[in-house]
């Protein structure tokens, strides 16, 4: 059952939309959905496919098509990493081994307490301050060295 | 609800050496809190949209003025947006729409960033002007999934603006009346494609629509719909303001206005400036403190990966407009610079922009599906150490067989940096492929990319 809040939120999303119209809300209403549960289970997509009256396939044809959906539990922190061109210039792999190295795991994997999970990102459009990371999908942390990485690690732990 | 204080939505300082620009998009930069309300109608924000409005000025008029402007579309393609306007049907029994593209992923591309972050006010009139002008009541701003908090801080400004009565019904008294919203993306390159873009507004994984037809007349829910870009539209009220020859002539022939830059790589202020069309690299490259590190140039992409790369030589000839990146065989673009030094390898370089359109390639159209994949295999293995001489005229034969041979321009992005690269920096690939390992040797170069 979707909550009440989560409820609140996509309501708000279909006033966007005209009335007959309802599959549109169908990105955000994954996005709410993952961002209370963690993670888009399939029991997740199909809540949201119900209730916005679309095929579930369509809801899972999103969910499947863009990157930032999590159909895997990715612990209580995702942190993604850019390594495109511009990131990669200025050194994010540098960035990418501290990371691994601090957390002790690879990419698409999570921390055993579950804390954290590291991601390898495509272009976030911030290529001005890269090297950069995103935090559970909302944070945007630039212009990265070793240093402020353990200090966003710290700050994430607490 | 979910209504928010509007405020600047990351800690990145506010560029404050404007010296060298000259601000169209991002005029509010040079005031205190640039992204706030009072800012922009202290410079005379929303006044030329309501001049428009309530003299009820034509439509036609107002598409002549942006035509004069020399204004073609930021977000890549260059198409003038006076005659893209001139395509919506000026009768249409229905709703039509009107879409702003800010789903920047083209890697080195983050100018719309910028104008949704501190000078959103700017783009929103932007729209309802060309709402006004093109009878669309209802219009959305796509905005890039990754860039969350600039989301965020755009929906308040809307609340903002429809607070202050520059959205909603009944615009200023008349029978004007226009909504905008603000819709998000979650993380796919191929949506900043515009049919894609509908796809995904509308609620589907974003594959592009086969053309035509085009959105002007099946767009947003099958209806008629204008879809620009960020700056595009960020552009229009001050050419409204100023006249479209005003705008033509801060610019050169065939490029008129002037062009946010989005610089990046190896220079020493990475960032976006705005310039005058025709302004010359070596300017703009000194603008954002020249290569870093002392070192030297050795590569630029001047329009973002699926514009052609250009060795130094050749783009430290050019000036940064249309005509002059088209006679140096690339493109604008949407503006996005990518700096490469000396210590640059620039097979890696290619190996992670091969990964990058693998990897964001929406698998409708098989030349690019199964392309983009093969090109990405291949040097993997070049990368890896075991390359064959053969591979880089095979490189060359997939890439020539992606374009052109899709339904959408990603199978040519996908293929523009594989042969300009091979092209402009063909030996460096062969000593690869014969010595297996790079031809530059520096610790500063970019040492691996795992996938």
């Amino acid at each position: 059952m979707l909550s009440p809040q989560s409820i609140e939120k996509i309501e708000y999303e279909l006033t966007k939309y005209p009335a007959n119209q309802r599959q549109a809300a169908v990105m955000s209403a994954l996005r709410i959905v993952q961002t209370e549960r963690g993670w888009l289970s399939q029991e997740s997509i199909s809540e949201v496919a119900q209730y916005l009256g679309m095929p579930e396939i369509a809801a899972m044809e999103v969910a499947t098509f863009y990157n930032m959906y999590d159909l895997a539990p990715v612990g209580k922190h995702k942190i993604t990493v850019c390594t495109n061109i511009s990131c990669m210039l200025r050194d994010s792999d540098v960035i990418v081994d501290h990371l691994k190295e601090k957390l002790g795991v690879g990419f698409n994997e999570v921390t055993p307490d579950g804390q954290f999970c590291l991601k390898e990102g495509e272009c976030m459009g911030c290529c001005g301050g890269a090297p950069l990371l995103h935090v559970n999908n909302t944070e945007m942390h630039e212009f990265l060295t070793t240093e402020k990485v353990d200090a966003i690690l710290e700050a994430l732990k607490k | 609800m979910t209504t928010k204080k509007a405020k600047s939505s990351t800690k990145a300082p506010v560029m404050t050496d404007l010296k060298g620009q000259t601000l169209v998009c991002l005029r509010t930069l040079t005031e205190k809190n640039p992204a706030a309300l009072e800012t922009y109608v202290k410079l005379g924000g929303y006044a030329t949209f309501k001049r428009l409005v309530t003299d009820k000025v034509k439509a036609t008029d107002i598409i002549t003025e942006i035509k004069k402007s020399g204004l073609r579309g930021r977000g890549g393609a260059g198409f003038p947006t006076g005659l893209k306007w001139s395509f919506m049907p000026r009768y249409f029994d229905g709703v039509k729409y009107l879409v702003c593209n800010t789903d920047e992923g083209e890697p080195g591309t983050f100018k719309d960033r910028d104008i949704i972050r501190y000078n959103p006010h700017q783009l929103i009139e932007g729209m309802a002007i060309a709402a006004y002008t093109l009878g669309a009541r209802v219009g959305y701003n796509y905005i890039h999934g990754e860039i969350w908090q600039d989301y965020e801080a755009f929906e308040a400004a809307l609340h903002e603006a429809k607070a202050a009565g520059y959205l909603g019904e009944h615009l200023f008294g008349t029978h004007f009346s226009f909504d905008l919203y603000a819709v998000h993306g979650y993380g796919a390159y191929i949506c900043g494609e515009e049919t894609a873009l509908i796809e995904s507004i509308e609620g589907k994984k974003g594959q592009p629509r086969f053309k035509p037809p085009f959105p002007a007349s099946y767009g947003v829910f099958g209806k008629p719909t204008n879809v620009n870009n960020t700056e595009s539209y960020a552009s229009i009220p001050w050419i409204m303001q100023h006249s479209g020859q005003a705008f033509a002539d801060l610019g050169v022939a065939n490029s008129g206005g002037t062009k946010l830059f989005s610089v990046s790589g190896h220079v020493e202020k990475p960032g976006n400036y705005e310039v005058k069309m025709g302004t010359p690299f070596t300017e703009l490259l000194e603008l954002a403190g020249g290569v870093w590190k002392g070192r030297k140039l050795k590569a630029v992409i001047p329009g973002g990966p699926s514009t052609a790369v250009l060795p130094a030589s050749v783009i430290e000839a050019a000036t940064m407009d249309y005509d002059s990146l088209s006679k140096a065989r690339s493109s604008l673009g949407a503006g996005s610079m990518i700096v490469m030094d000396e210590t640059t390898c620039m097979v890696k370089a290619l190996h992670r922009l091969s990964y990058f359109f693998y990897e964001e390639s929406c698998g409708q159209c098989t030349p690019c599906r199964e392309g983009t994949g093969w090109v990405y295999r291949i040097i993997d293995r070049i990368v890896k150490g075991q390359g064959k001489m053969e591979d880089l005229d095979l490189l060359t034969d997939v890439s020539k067989n992606i374009s052109g041979r899709t339904i959408c321009a990603l199978g040519e992005a996908a293929a523009t940096p594989v042969l300009s690269f091979i092209k402009h920096f063909r030996l460096e690939f062969e000593y690869y492929i014969e010595h297996g390992k790079s031809m530059v040797d520096s610790k500063a170069e970019p040492s691996n990319v795992k996938h």
